[in-house]
């Protein structure tokens, strides 16, 4: 075992070493934007959620543009949020992150102002898709899919077809341990939260208050807090009802059709999946045109097919085969039941209040 | 014997890992736990003891004192089944004692996650074990077995049985025949045998075997989640969820700080003990 001078001595010897390294963290900033290059001379490093895309996207874009493509994987918004933070050069051109993310992300400069001559895909989009509170007008992203978030649940099970956040918060005795509720940033509170007409963004300490005693209170009535597997235990009957993004639900569903799912008439959130180009990315040109590869009806089919979840491509959601949609109901969500749904938009400073919220519900016994 | 410098080159390699992949990433974990959380992760360099001072909360504290006793369950647990079996396993034949050991590794081949999930797999409401009681009309209702602090502890423990075992049997294998039979013919019950002779001679074995299942199942975050259905968590959660969910680097450096100078306390401890029990006096 190393003597106690010699770890001290190691140590300062870091402290200087970590000085060295995050003092060069900031700055950067690639070219500016040109039409007319070349993109076949420019590389791409997209960073994706693993099994969101095409197998084959790479290959698809480079046959399709010339550009040589790598697809990395991140496995959640803060996994790729520390990546580009970390460095002035993450050596990534386009990150896919969730629309609070994007606006965070837009706010400290870190992604560059979309050149929309580049991307005339975005015409296929909603117009509503546009306009989205975490990012108006789409100055820094691009939609790929989005959704809502409600109960997704087993009528066998439960007896009857919920419709309240009440119904999870406060479920009858008969599906005490039968219920499960998501245990990740801003959804573990989102129920609490629209159940006493609150805003999911809101920073008002009372509103926090009252939704955290109202999850403490909820917790021992639960199954367990799963983010992951939640539809698998709908499917094996564990769990009865479980509070589901609507896309996971489906999952369910493709192993029981009898698994239904409903957005509570409290309302839930809206979650937007987008597409960014990295201000360092020097390869800008090309970023903006896999962005308009992606927003093509015929890729962004692809998501809702094989992901089944919704796209906010309009030209994508009519082309999708009808039959589909009946099997999995969340699909026929229209635009305007979705834009009843809050966005989830970042809070800056005050997101730690949610940070907190969550570490306490979760470490009560 | 000389002892100079000369082994110094054959010590490079490790000083040198052990500098790079320990020194220097405790180090900097030191280090943050002084500044301010950046708003995306990272590091604002203002010097503050928040870091420390949150450390004492109730919540927090509360966390850290449920997974060290959660850990040392686990621990007193694994050596009560790991004892005899290492045990039993010194006892063999050579032929059988191979096969038990690499019983006992087997699990290591399959991966920590999917080991995991079984067990999620036989226990839950609707899985193999409720299905099997049910059905040999044993109950009617299923029992619950999973998602409580009792399923975290069966978890780890199955986890880490393993490196109980290993140890405790290296060092009861290595105890030479010889005393024991000294022992017997000098007129002691195997019992007394095993309690005068055998017994301390392992304990360091023992020592040995505590450290390495408390130590990972102290830090475990995995199953508290899986296993424990996220609603108990120990200190290995709160560590990710700072860096993962909460962006604040600091914090979790300063609980991830703890939980090291936790462990090597307890490192030291054991080393302490084990090192008087092998050269100090002999006790009788």
């Amino acid at each position: 075992m190393p003597t106690t001078r010699r770890i001290i001595a190691a140590a300062a010897g870091t402290i200087v070493l970590a000085f060295a390294a995050t003092s060069c963290s900031t700055g950067g900033g690639g070219d500016e934007i040109d039409p007319s290059a070349d993109i076949t001379e420019q590389t791409l490093t997209v960073s994706i959620w693993a099994d969101y895309s095409p197998e084959d996207l790479a290959e698809q874009f480079e046959e399709a543009t010339g550009v040589k493509t790598t697809i990395v994987n991140h496995t959640t918004n803060e996994d790729i949020v520390a990546k580009l933070t970390a460095s002035a050069d993450p050596g990534i051109d386009v990150a896919f992150v969730s629309g609070q993310y994007a606006q965070a992300l837009g706010e400290q400069g870190l992604l560059a102002e979309l050149d929309k001559s580049l991307i005339p895909n975005e015409e296929n989009l909603y117009p509503e898709a546009t306009q989205l509170p975490y990012d108006e007008g789409n100055v820094y992203s691009e939609p790929y899919a989005w959704g809502t978030t409600g109960l997704c649940y087993r009528p066998d099970l439960t007896g009857y077809d919920p419709t309240s956040w009440n119904d999870l918060l406060d479920p009858k005795p008969e599906l005490v341990g039968k219920t499960t509720m998501l245990s990740t940033d801003r959804w573990l509170s989102m129920p609490a939260l629209k159940a006493q007409g609150a805003s999911i963004n809101t920073t008002d300490d009372a509103e926090l208050e009252a939704a955290k005693a109202q999850l403490i209170e909820t917790k021992p009535t639960l199954l367990a807090y799963d983010d992951t597997t939640f539809y698998s235990k709908l499917v094996s009957g564990e769990a009865a009802m479980v509070e589901a993004w609507d896309g996971w639900c489906n999952y369910g569903i493709a192993e029981d059709p009898s698994i239904k799912f409903v957005v509570p008439d409290e309302g839930a959130d809206l979650w937007v999946d987008t597409m960014t180009v990295l201000e360092s990315s020097e390869n800008k040109e090309a970023a903006m045109a896999f962005i308009n590869y992606i927003l093509d009806p015929e890729v962004q089919t692809w998501v809702a097919e094989n992901i089944l979840y919704k796209v906010p491509n309009k030209a994508a959601m009519e082309a999708l085969d009808p039959a589909l949609i009946e099997s999995y109901p969340t699909l026929g969500i229209t635009v305007d039941e979705l834009m009843e749904q809050e966005a989830i938009i970042d809070l800056g400073e005050d997101s730690l209040k949610y940070v907190d919220l969550n570490a306490e519900v979760l470490a009560t016994n | 014997m000389r002892r100079g410098l000369a082994p110094a080159p054959f010590l490079a390699p490790g000083i040198l890992f052990l500098i790079v992949f320990m020194a220097i990433p405790v180090g900097l974990l030191a280090f943050y736990t002084f500044f301010k959380r950046g708003r995306f992760g990272g590091i604002v360099f203002e010097f503050t003891f928040d870091n420390w001072v949150k450390l004492l909360e109730p919540l927090y504290l509360g966390v850290i004192l449920q997974s060290i006793g959660l850990a040392l369950v686990v621990t007193l647990l694994a050596l009560a089944i790991g004892y005899p079996m290492a045990y039993a396993i010194a006892g063999l034949s050579p032929k059988w004692r191979t096969v038990a050991l690499v019983a006992i590794v087997l699990p290591f081949w399959t991966n920590f996650l999917i080991r995991t999930y079984a067990w999620i797999l036989l226990l839950n409401n609707a899985g193999w074990v409720n299905q099997w009681l049910q059905g040999l009309g044993i109950t009617d209702e299923p029992i619950s077995m999973l998602y409580t602090p009792q399923a975290i502890v069966v978890g780890l423990l199955y986890m880490y049985l393993p490196l109980m075992v290993l140890p405790l049997y290296a060092s009861l294998q290595q105890l030479d025949p010889a005393l024991r039979e000294a022992a017997t013919n000098l007129g002691a019950t195997p019992w007394r045998a095993f309690r005068t002779v055998t017994l301390p001679l392992s304990i360091p074995g023992a020592l040995t075997g505590c450290i390495f299942v408390f130590v990972p199942a102290m830090s475990n975050f995995v199953i508290p989640e899986l296993i424990g259905g996220g609603k108990t968590i120990m200190v290995g959660n709160l560590v990710r969820d700072q860096f993962f969910e909460a962006r604040d680097w600091p914090f979790g450096a300063t609980l991830a700080l703890l939980l090291t100078i936790l462990l090597v306390l307890v490192i030291l401890v054991q080393t302490a003990v084990s090192r008087r029990l092998t050269e100090g006096p002999r006790r009788g």
